[in-house]
């Protein structure tokens, strides 16, 4: 099976308030029967504030979370942070195609005292390509217990995950594969799981993300149009497959409330805790009370938990 | 919103609020004007930028070649790229569908996804790096380390 068993490089915001994303994306493998072998002694992949200040350094420091998956034995790495997952994958590019990125590279590496990672030795992927790859639709569709009862879904996949088009080589290669520009995999799994998929046209829409406490009002109104349309589709729900997009989503969903008297509705839940209810885990397994999106009520209407 | 477009918001924001069968009645006209407002707003960015908007067609449509040249060396623009070709699918959808219901719908999502074009454009005219980090990859003080550089 491919993909069974791959290194696991959770990052940073997994760790924080990414925690219910990191529990459930753990569990649903477990539930899959999916091998995840964390990374050792792995390091911040660069993110926002690295990049900011020395992006060549950025490269760096993802490279070596590519290095540290070479030497453990592994030729995939699976980055469930769309955050993480771009970072490595911009790795991966500017090593294949930077002459000035793979000297500071080299340098950083002969001083840190480890091997230099070079390009083409692991592949970066995400959790849905993890699951889509190793258990796929079918596979899903037979270890369902219970499922989510027809749930409306929007799904939001945000920027980070497929743009810029370059460093994602492996997309738009035509039927079966993802697209960057109307990505389907997360549809694709959770309607396998007993979802009704909203058709939703900002799926990769801009947040503000990366504004998100310099120009905060900017944020919230990306975000508020982003749960309204939601809510125009018809959906319950807005799946996510990104920490920073979850947060960003459920803190301008309070916050356009609070700033300018603006409510929504639609809950917002990690595709990986849907998935998990979908495959009988618990609520508390997938740590859906994690969220600051209240979402349990809906849920129990529902008889998903 | 303080930024350029708050007309272009207004209207918008009437033209979810109308009732079906008001947007089933006038629908290719108002499926128009929504193309009419996305280009307003990426003329609004094209002229920021000291050009001169096209009036060519891409793909058939001006809004997809405006979209193109505001691109044009500012990758981060490409974070609207979705957003314009969603906006002409919806223009599309509503002159092939039959149903009224579908036809209001379908236009009611499409002012939204106007909406979200024109706030994304407010907010690049308001801070250019918006888009820079995630869309386009690159750090969100480059053009300020770049302002920096030349000015010593």
């Amino acid at each position: 099976m491919k993909h069974q068993r791959v290194a696991y490089y959770p990052g940073c915001a997994l760790e924080g308030t990414g925690h219910a994303y990191n529990r459930s994306t753990k569990a649903v493998g477990k539930a899959l029967g999916l091998d995840l072998v964390e990374l050792k002694n792995w390091n911040c992949c660069g993110a926002m504030e690295v990049k900011n200040v020395d992006p060549k350094l950025q490269t760096y420091l993802s490279a070596r979370n590519l290095s540290i998956a070479e030497d453990m034995g592994f030729d995939t790495v699976m980055a469930p942070c769309n955050g993480c997952y771009h970072n490595l994958k911009k790795a991966e590019y500017d090593l294949a195609n930077d002459e000035a990125s793979r000297e500071v590279t080299g340098r950083l590496s002969s001083k840190a005292g480890h091997k230099t990672y070079e390009a083409g030795k692991v592949e970066t992927i995400h959790a849905l390509d993890w699951i889509k790859d190793s258990v796929g639709e079918e596979g899903l569709k037979t270890r369902i217990k219970g499922g989510l009862k027809g749930l409306k879904i929007a799904n939001y996949y945000g920027c980070m995950y497929t743009r810029p088009r370059h460093i994602f080589p492996e997309k738009d290669k035509g039927p079966g594969s993802e697209s960057t520009y109307k990505p389907h995999y997360m549809d694709d799994l959770l309607a396998a799981a007993g979802a009704e998929i909203v058709e939703y046209p900002l799926k990769t829409a801009c947040c503000g993300g990366a504004h998100t406490l310099s120009d905060s009002d900017t944020s919230t109104r990306l975000v508020l149009n982003l749960l309204t349309t939601a809510e125009a589709c018809g959906a319950e729900v807005i799946a996510t497959e990104c920490p920073t997009c979850h947060t960003g989503l459920e803190m301008h969903q309070m916050r356009a409330e609070k700033v300018f008297g603006q409510k929504t509705t639609v809950k917002i839940l990690y595709f990986t805790q849907l998935l998990g209810m979908a495959l009988g885990l618990s609520a508390r397994k997938v740590g859906v009370h994690e969220n600051m999106s209240e979402s349990q009520d809906l849920l129990y209407e529902r008889g998903i938990v | 919103m303080n930024g350029p477009l708050p007309t272009a918001m207004e209207r918008l924001d009437a033209m979810i609020a109308m009732p079906g069968a008001a947007l089933a009645s006038a629908a290719v006209r108002l499926a128009d004007e929504l193309l009419a407002i996305g280009e307003a707003a990426l003329e609004s960015w094209v002229r920021s930028r000291g050009d001169t908007p096209t009036e060519a067609k891409s793909e058939g449509f001006r809004l997809l070649a405006l979209h193109r040249q505001g691109a044009r060396g500012e990758p981060s623009f490409n974070a609207c790229r979705e957003t314009c070709r969603e906006l002409v699918y919806h223009r599309n959808c509503v002159l092939a569908a039959d149903d009224a219901a579908d036809v209001a719908k379908t236009l009611r999502l499409g002012a939204m996804v106007t909406r979200h074009l024109v706030l994304f454009i407010d907010g690049k005219l308001e801070n250019a790096g918006l888009g820079e980090f995630c869309c386009s990859s690159r750090p969100v003080r480059q053009r300020d380390a770049a302002i920096a550089a030349a000015h010593p």
